[in-house]
């Protein structure tokens, strides 16, 4: 078998663009926003992420996930490096996959928004459009959703709970 | 906690230039740090499925993940800073209770919904401002584990904030339970901001921050939030101290019991 030839730096993007989160599985970790860099130095490949959240379970999953993406492609000498500093933010995610988000029945994040500022107690809460009739009469049932990454909603006109995608900027 | 991961090394050039002796004491305030947001992270999860209400039970379990994350990221640093070829299953699994640096405050029991609200409160309140501070503080790599946990924490003060204003300015029920907990669980607080000799030394070099700024914060913030709550903040109260340099209550014995189980029971099980 031959050695496939020296991958280039593009041919990575394309195959971490096959990689998705697994909790929302629409999501590449393109969209997502997570892969920082890519490094190929000759036959060694290094892919920087960074954590959404802390304890988020996902993150380990995804690690392996690109290893064995690229693994597959024949690229055998791989680094993923984890990096915590600059945090993520929900800015860094892509248009495309706030639509595919909003698509799948989550609402995206709205940029700007980000609630948890210790003085805001009470304070009014973002309005959320509801993923599945649209509608912008929603309630924050809880700031604590089903993944690290999610607070839930309520819409007020077709009555379906719903996740939010949290603003984390 | 098996990885897939490693962290950049290009995180902490600063590590390097520690001599042996500043790298120790970093290693044990770290594990300190680790220690803290492990015990009540396992605190919080014992409440995962007995929640008042299902959301409740939802955000205590999401608060634990946070600290859990954190508390991950900090082993993995003092791991490195020991350099003695301890892992963070190691540091988490296999140190005894007066090994343990946490402050008492953190492995109180849950009580009632009112206690684990106003441990939380305590906690956070100190956790959020510590953080702020550590931010322009501290060593590199430890600054980059205080942005990423401090947009967590900001969180977490928002709900026990809220939760300490319901409790106290909601039923008759609500406001004896909330008032209790205070009495009983007040006095824990003082030793988050009370520096031990550890601590004073890195100070005097300029590693973690002084404790007075964190304290006039947690101060006014304590204060406008109890004003909210209709509550009164306890005063002249005398403080107990003693976890951060391990002693501790005899609860921390029990949580590690279990906590520890696994790997005592099955040394070098792995997932
Ligand atoms: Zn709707």
């Amino acid at each position: 078998m031959v050695a496939p030839a020296p991958p280039a730096e593009a041919h990575i993007w394309q195959l971490l663009e096959e990689v998705t989160d697994p909790e929302v599985p629409v999501l590449s970790i393109l969209d997502l926003g997570i892969v920082r860099a890519v490094r190929v130095e000759g036959e060694q490949i290094t892919v920087t992420i960074t954590p959404t959240y802390s304890g988020c379970p996902a993150m380990n999953t995804i690690a392996t996930d690109i290893r064995l993406r690229l693994l597959a492609e024949g690229y055998t000498k791989l680094i993923i490096n984890n990096q915590l500093s600059p945090a993520w933010t929900t800015d860094w995610m892509t248009k495309a996959g706030r639509e595919k988000l909003e698509a799948y029945g989550i609402a995206p994040p709205i940029d700007g928004t980000a609630s948890g500022h210790v003085l805001n107690l009470f304070g009014k809460e973002t309005a959320v459009r509801c993923p599945l009739c649209k509608s912008e009469h929603t309630h924050l049932v809880s700031q604590f959703g089903s993944t690290a990454c999610k607070a839930l909603y309520q819409c007020d006109d077709c009555r379906e709970p719903f996740d939010y995608f949290k603003c984390h900027s | 906690m098996q990885d897939d991961m490693q962290f950049a090394s290009t995180e902490n050039p600063a590590l390097a230039t520690y001599t042996p002796a500043v790298r120790q004491q970093l290693f044990q305030f770290v594990l300190q740090l680790a220690d803290t947001s492990l015990i009540l992270g396992h605190r919080l999860s014992e409440w995962c499925g007995h929640g008042p209400i299902l959301e409740q039970d939802l955000a205590m379990a999401n608060i634990a993940l946070d600290l859990l994350g954190e508390t991950r990221s900090l082993y993995q640093y003092a791991a490195q800073l020991e350099g003695q070829g301890r892992t963070e299953d190691d540091l988490a699994y296999l140190r005894s209770a007066t090994e343990y640096r946490n402050p008492l405050l953190v492995e109180q029991p849950n009580g009632d919904f009112a206690d684990t609200v106003v441990r939380q409160f305590l906690f956070d309140n100190f956790h959020y401002h510590f953080l702020k501070q550590l931010l322009t503080n501290a060593d590199e790599r430890l600054a980059a584990i205080a942005e990423k946990s401090l947009k967590e924490a900001t969180y977490h003060l928002k709900w026990s904030s809220e939760w300490i204003i319901r409790l106290g300015d909601g039923t008759d029920e609500s406001r004896r339970r909330v008032e209790k907990s205070i009495t009983e669980l007040w006095r824990f607080s003082g030793e988050l901001t009370t520096p031990t000799a550890l601590e004073k030394s890195l100070q005097a070099m300029g590693l973690i921050p002084e404790y007075e700024d964190v304290q006039a914060s947690m101060t006014a913030h304590a204060e406008r939030v109890l004003t909210e709550a209709t509550l009164a903040i306890p005063q002249q109260i005398f403080m107990l101290t003693g976890g951060k340099d391990g002693r501790h209550t005899e609860h921390l014995g029990y949580i590690l019991t279990e906590l520890q189980y696994m790997q005592r029971t099955f040394p070098g099980l792995t997932w």
